[in-house]
């Protein structure tokens, strides 16, 4: 039931982000420069393995704070003043939310490596709005199938149907982030994550319970990765190198696959605020994670490994090995991007995700 | 110096000022700002109860409600049943030199985080935990149990921390309860069960009362426990609040959320103080 009248909230609404801002920023940036760089990250880019060599190279402090979800992101953005933020990490599905808000300023692309990235991950339909690119892919990486391949059958990973089948009942962990298990699901029956409409949704749904009824937990990053380490379970649905390559030196056992049916790409671009004072900063914070070295450091951040987008970053043979960096050719051809939803139907995916969790 | 007439009137407002400041600025003002927010769509102006249908409507909504109920209550209940021998033993039985390290020692888990303590729990409770090996290991059972990932961990998880809450307040309790009661029914010719369950008992109930509605207000609100503990299975409020957020940033619905959990703790509060005069206590 909706009433039509004169809104009086987003008056309050701005009160309140101006009374928000000042808090959001002192947390972030508590004893910040005019000359800092203030960053929107997600965990990959707090690691001083990363930050430091810039730091250092530029006379410049990062001040950075960490959200899940672009969601909580855009919600700081609303909160903050413009200009208090300079750079921000952001699903690259998620670069138009950004670009409708206002908030993003175009890219350079001939200060930036463009030509060095997989051609796969550039995400043009994403990060191009209005013919002006807005985002950069700096990583990237499968939610697919992640196992222990001592204690399952490797080739049974090889096909999504595995996930459903008895073989694996209570053996297997969910990862709990509705778009890219709705996307693996879709790939199971056969749909392509791009063309998902309404009508897919009651075979989604299907799909999605009988992948709850063999699954012993449904668990964010941590819990995930804990589960699959620890033995509690053997697959991870919605896993890949991101939960596999940061345990393989503890735990070699661990694996992903790209099953026949393919497997959900996920990309991360960072993208500049319009509103930043600090733009030639903040191109260099960008040139310098999409560098060789920047993007071997990232893709091997503590936090969580992936995939560098460009094809040049300084990894140690090791570090190729375990990321299966000779192997993308392949992966890529058979991955497809995160279900890209609009509004309505991003409202109706995650209901069927919370009908999936409430499942018994 | 003494206040008389004006000024005597003004001195009361004046110390009371700036905790009405706090307040209005750190709970009404939030408070009526989330209100208002629970009546906006997602996408678009207007007023709307739209948010709140969905959660009347919504059978997995209301389920969280569900769940997010009887989790609180079967720990409130286990919580008070291990908390009260507990505090008794602490008051009645160990020496008055010893009960401020006895003491000490039940606030220990307090010390330790929410998450730290879950993930420790876990590996506890996991396949190849503590618990599990020694199960298997003594021959009691063939297979590891489902332990990890159920209400059963989440309930665990809860009851460590809230069983040392309860028993603080308890305890509190028995240590202000004069020992001329006991003395009194003892003359009467009461029985140390009777003189328990018709002196003591009712006595300490407001303790008890304390104890239980602060548990209900701190289970009911946690979304990290029923997360790492209960693998997911079934979600309770605080959780389907935090999935508003994450990724479509949808504030009105989380709103509305927060709102009618609020609502729950109100009525329970005002349950817990009419019947036990808790402001009393």
């Amino acid at each position: 039931m909706t009433v039509n009248a004169r809104n009086p909230l987003s008056a309050l609404k701005s009160h309140l982000a101006a009374a928000c801002a000042a808090a959001a920023l002192l947390i972030a940036a508590s004893g910040a420069q005019s000359a800092d760089l203030n960053a929107l990250i997600w965990c990959d880019h707090s690691d001083p393995a990363l930050l430091q060599p810039f730091e250092e190279a530029n006379n410049v402090q990062v001040n950075v704070k960490e959200f899940e979800g672009t969601g909580a992101g855009l919600a700081i953005v609303d909160q903050s003043q413009p200009g208090d933020w300079d750079v921000m990490v952001i699903d690259s599905i998620d670069v138009p939310r950004g670009v409708e808000k206002g908030l993003f300023e175009p890219l350079p692309e001939d200060k930036l490596p463009f030509a060095d990235l997989f051609a796969e991950v550039k995400m043009d339909k994403s990060t191009i709005v209005d013919g002006k690119r807005y985002g950069i892919t700096e990583k990237f990486g499968y939610n697919t199938i992640g196992f222990n391949k001592t204690k399952v059958d490797p080739a049974d990973m090889q096909s999504l149907a595995s996930l459903t089948s008895d073989k694996y009942k209570g053996k297997i962990a969910i990862y709990d982030y509705y778009l890219p298990v709705i996307g693996m699901a879709a790939l199971a029956i056969g749909k392509k994550t791009a063309d998902l409409t309404e009508a897919d949704l009651p075979a989604l749904k299907a799909e999605l319970l009988k992948m709850k009824a063999n699954a012993k937990l449904v668990g964010e990053v941590t819990a995930s990765q804990t589960a699959l380490a620890t033995g509690e379970v053997d697959v991870l649905v919605g896993g890949g190198e991101w939960v596999t390559a940061g345990l393989a030196k503890e735990n070699p056992a661990l694996d992903f696959s790209i099953p026949k049916e393919g497997a959900v790409l996920w990309s991360q671009s960072l993208a500049m605020f319009k509103d930043s004072k600090n733009k030639d900063m903040a191109l260099k914070f960008i040139q310098y994670v999409l560098s060789p070295e920047g993007q071997a450091r990232l893709a091997t951040s503590a936090c969580y490994w992936g995939m560098p987008a460009n094809k040049k970053a300084a990894l140690s043979d090791e570090q190729k090995k375990i990321l299966r960096f000779d192997e993308q050719p392949g992966f890529l051809a058979r991955a497809q991007a995160y279900p890209a939803p609009n509004a309505d139907l991003d409202k109706k995916m995650q209901d069927m995700w919370t009908e999936m969790l409430q499942a018994q | 110096m003494t206040f008389t007439g004006h000024n005597g009137r003004a001195l009361p407002w004046a110390l009371v000022t700036p905790a009405l400041a706090w307040t209005l600025l750190f709970f009404v003002l939030p408070f009526v700002a989330m209100g208002l927010s629970s009546l906006t769509a997602h996408e678009g102006d207007g007023f709307t109860l739209a948010n709140y249908s969905q959660f009347f409507t919504d059978s997995s909504y209301w389920r969280a409600m569900v769940n997010s109920l009887e989790v609180t209550a079967i720990v409130t209940v286990i919580s008070i049943l291990l908390a009260y021998p507990f505090a008794w033993i602490l008051a009645e039985m160990v020496p008055e030199r010893w009960q401020r390290l006895a003491l000490m020692l039940a606030v220990l888990p307090f010390w330790t985080s929410y998450v730290v303590r879950s993930y420790s729990w876990l590996l506890v409770l996991a396949q190849n935990g503590v618990i599990n090996r020694a199960l298997t290991g003594i021959g009691l059972t063939a297979e590891p149990l489902q332990l990890a990932n159920t209400r059963f961990a989440t309930v665990t998880g809860f009851v460590h921390f809230f069983v040392m809450l309860l028993t603080l307040t308890i305890f509190a309790n028995l240590k202000q309860l004069s020992p001329s009661y006991r003395k009194a029914a003892a003359d009467l010719g009461a029985g140390p069960v009777r003189t328990f369950l018709h002196v003591v008992l009712p006595l300490t109930l407001p303790g008890i009362m304390v104890g239980a509605f602060l548990t209900f207000v701190l289970c009911i609100g946690d979304y990290i426990t029923p997360q790492i503990l209960g693998g997911n299975n079934e979600l309770v409020m605080p959780q389907l609040v935090m999935m508003q957020i994450g990724r479509r940033g949808d504030f009105p619905l989380a709103s509305a959320l927060s709102i009618i959990l609020m609502a729950v703790v109100t009525v329970a509060y005002l349950a817990c103080a009419r019947w036990l005069k808790i402001e009393r206590a």
